[in-house]
């Protein structure tokens, strides 16, 4: 619609051109797919695990303790969280710069249920050309059988995708006995939903609309990519012209790369936002070199520089510094892992009663928030250090029961003759029975 | 506050609330297209002399999202405090938003304190899951003054050493804690005169036993009997009735130096435990009295 001489009316929004990508089979497919039924074994499974005649794996928010098998975490080691979050973010980074979006082609979530959602949607509708045509078709019986069906397989398999991961915040065994019985919590019943549609709308419906405008992941990776990143690449060199025929390249334009795209894109016209690294197109293109008798590999993994005929290095300073980087990570995360003490001790001074005499000694109060953070009660002996004959006063162990928070009051005297002002002084508290656990807290010990 | 407000403001801030909203929707709708040169693909903004953007068009059902935060903002403007003084068909408000978490919060908890509100506090007083209770109560009530672990400071008591101002029964406990103490030891430097305020300093502190001068005893024990056996007793031994303290229990609340007492002679304390009944209900005084009757331990 021309208003002006040389301006043209541009709409920035558009309909949604609905994509239906055609099965393929191939090496890669075949690695998806295993990805698919590694992380989703995972996944489902997880949740049932026992450990400790408790679920292996809860994060339990409401107590704010975090079962991982052995471990149990407390709000206080969200430190783990943070160094999980950052070996996952300079892992991908890693595995971007060496070959590109392997995280999004094969194990992200958007890409593993909307693979599981098209299988479902294979089996009951047909392959590309099916649905298509069903889709213009009128409404007709058995257009409403196919459509119902599917939806209420995606629904099925959505809820229980939202069931199994609200299992992981609640124990699953409760959830599932509730969910039986019809008597679900509201929140419960309430969070299955969220993440029930979350999943059947992502996977069914939105699919690569999440990657192309949802995702911020699309956008940056550009930073990453340089000319030695493995990316899919179409080899124009060998392609074009394309077309069939003895004067023409190796593309017969069968537009197979195109149709089996989740993402509804050309490869054939370079890298593009778009395109999720998921190798669709390579494996269809094979099949097609191998039915005309070209070799593969028209599309392949292949970097900017090598399909220039320059030479192309993995091993190059970006990705040694990411896996430098990672590396040393996982190292010290790992080693902090181990050596955690399963003892937190806060002191907290008395704020009011700075410092008082009594029975001629000079005594402090403090609060000693004590947490075991084993399964274990244990027994924990307090003793303080820093001043000459400085002491704990009155009863010198406490009990502490399993996975439990506890205040103890604790005075400390020490003889009068101390100079005026504040002592460094430190809490020792060590577990009885059993070696290495042990914690050193310092305080301050005021004389007036 | 009237006086510093006026309606106007109300007005103001409905009226540019308002503007804002239908500023966005015009903004939306102007958004939603561009006019470009030519028939290019780009969005027609420039950089750098020659740097166009391609016109990648988010799909419909993104900018119908953007509508919808307009729709959500209205219908939230009727439902919620927020327009003016407008306030909102659904009368919420933060006051009666804390009313009710605060009630929740009494039906799910009250229960845990309600079970023990008929035990006897002698025995409660030895039952170790009310005592945690009211440990709890302790460290966040009455921690501040009496110390974590009740034996006090400098002009706050120590609940531990068996000695009591006010009677250490259970039931003087009680009222102690609900309805609070005020403790007031007049002035008597101006009536005294600073020898007789040494001397009687001299006196109370030999009811202690602490090493005195025994003339100035002598001299003080005559004024004592004149003036302060009215509160503290001829013997000393004080009136729980007044909180009077008693003064031969070598239990000193503000220190047993010759000074100390001469001051607090001269120009009397005022102490004052504060009412509880108006922050904690009857069921958790009745924890906090047991957990403070199990703290006290038999006089020396």
């Amino acid at each position: 619609m021309k208003n002006d001489l040389n301006l043209a009316e541009l709409s920035l929004y558009e309909v949604r051109r609905k994509i239906y990508p055609r099965a393929v089979h191939g090496w890669f497919a075949a690695w998806r797919w295993a990805l698919v039924w590694a992380t989703q074994l995972v996944f489902y499974g997880g949740a049932w695990l026992t450990w400790n005649d408790r679920q292996a794996l809860l994060f339990d928010i409401a107590h704010r303790k975090f079962y991982l098998f052995g471990l149990v975490f407390w709000p206080q080691d969200i430190i783990y969280l943070a160094v999980l979050l950052i070996v996952a973010a300079l892992s991908l980074f890693l595995f971007t710069a060496v070959a590109g979006r392997l995280w999004c082609g094969y194990a992200c979530p958007q890409t593993v249920y909307t693979e599981i959602f098209l299988w479902i949607e294979r089996a009951i509708e047909g392959d590309r050309n099916a649905r298509m045509r069903l889709d213009r078709q009128k409404l007709s019986p058995e257009k409403v059988l196919r459509k119902g069906a599917k939806h209420g397989a995606w629904l099925a398999l959505a809820l229980w995708t939202g069931f199994t991961f609200v299992g992981y915040f609640t124990p699953i065994r409760e959830l599932w006995s509730e969910a039986l019985a019809l008597a679900l919590g509201p929140w419960e019943g309430f969070w299955i939903a969220f993440y029930g549609f979350a999943t059947y709308g992502n996977a069914g419906w939105m699919r690569e609309q999440v990657c192309k405008y949802m995702c911020p992941y699309a956008r940056f990776q550009s930073a990453m990519f340089d000319r030695d990143t493995l990316i899919i690449t179409y080899d124009a060199n060998r392609g074009e012209p394309r077309g069939k025929g003895k004067a023409k390249g190796d593309c017969v334009d069968c537009s197979i790369c195109v149709q089996v795209c989740p993402t509804g894109i050309d490869i054939r016209n370079g890298l593009q936002y778009e395109c999720i690294g998921c190798a669709a197109c390579i494996d269809g293109c094979d099949q097609v070199m191998d039915k005309v008798g070209r070799p593969r590999g028209l599309i392949r993994y292949s970097t900017t520089n090598a399909v220039e005929g320059k030479p192309s290095r993995t091993l190059r300073p970006r990705v040694l510094v990411y896996a430098a980087i990672l590396g040393a990570i996982i190292v010290a995360a790992t080693t902090s892992l181990v050596l955690r003490v399963p003892l937190k001790v806060d002191v907290i001074r008395d704020r009011a009663a700075i410092s008082r005499e009594v029975e001629g000694m000079i005594e402090n109060v403090y609060r000693l928030q004590i947490m075991n953070t084993t399964e274990q009660a244990r027994a924990l002996e307090i003793s303080v250090s820093g001043l000459p004959g400085i002491h704990v006063w009155g009863e010198g162990t406490v009990g502490v029961p399993a996975a439990t928070s506890r205040m103890v009051p604790v005075r400390v005297r020490v003889e009068p003759g101390v100079a005026p002002g504040s002592h460094a002084i430190a809490f020792t508290v060590r577990a009885l029975g059993v070696d290495g656990v042990e914690v050193r807290e310092g305080a301050a010990f005021i004389v007036r | 506050m009237n006086e510093f407000t006026s309606g106007f403001w109300d007005f103001y801030i409905a009226l540019l609330t308002l503007l804002s909203i239908v500023a966005c929707a015009v903004f939306l709708k102007s958004q939603s297209v561009r006019k470009a040169p030519g028939d290019a693909e780009t969005t027609g903004h420039k950089w750098d002399e020659d740097l166009a953007e391609y016109n990648n068009p988010l799909p419909r059902w993104w900018s119908w999202l953007f509508y919808l935060t307009i729709v959500f903002s209205l219908a939230y403007l009727v439902l919620y405090p927020g327009l003016g003084s407008w306030p909102g068909t659904l009368g919420w408000s933060q006051v009666g938003q804390l009313k009710e978490e605060t009630r929740v919060a009494e039906q799910q908890f009250g229960p845990l304190y309600q079970k023990f509100a008929a035990t006897e506090l002698e025995a409660l007083a030895k039952n170790p899951e009310a005592l945690a209770i009211g440990q709890k109560l302790f460290l966040n009530n009455c921690a501040q003054c009496h110390a974590s672990d009740g034996a006090g400071s400098r002009g706050f008591p120590n609940l531990t050493d068996g000695d009591w101002l006010w009677g250490g029964d259970a039931k003087a406990i009680k009222a102690t804690i609900a309805e609070g103490r005020t403790g007031v030891m007049p002035a008597f430097g101006a009536a005294l005169g600073g020898e007789g305020v040494t001397h009687v300093a001299q006196y109370v502190r030999s009811l202690s036993g602490l090493t005195t001068d025994s003339l100035k005893v002598a001299f003080g024990k005559e004024i004592y009997l004149q003036n302060c056996i009215a509160c503290h007793g001829a013997d000393g031994k004080g009136n729980p009735a007044l909180g009077a303290p008693n003064l031969t229990d070598k239990i000193w609340l503000y220190g047993s130096a010759q000074p100390v007492v001469a001051e607090t002679i001269a120009k009397g304390r005022t102490n004052q435990m504060p009412a509880h009944k108006t922050l904690l209900d009857e069921a958790k005084i009745h924890l906090l009295t047991a957990y403070v009757l199990s703290l006290s331990r038999p006089a020396r």
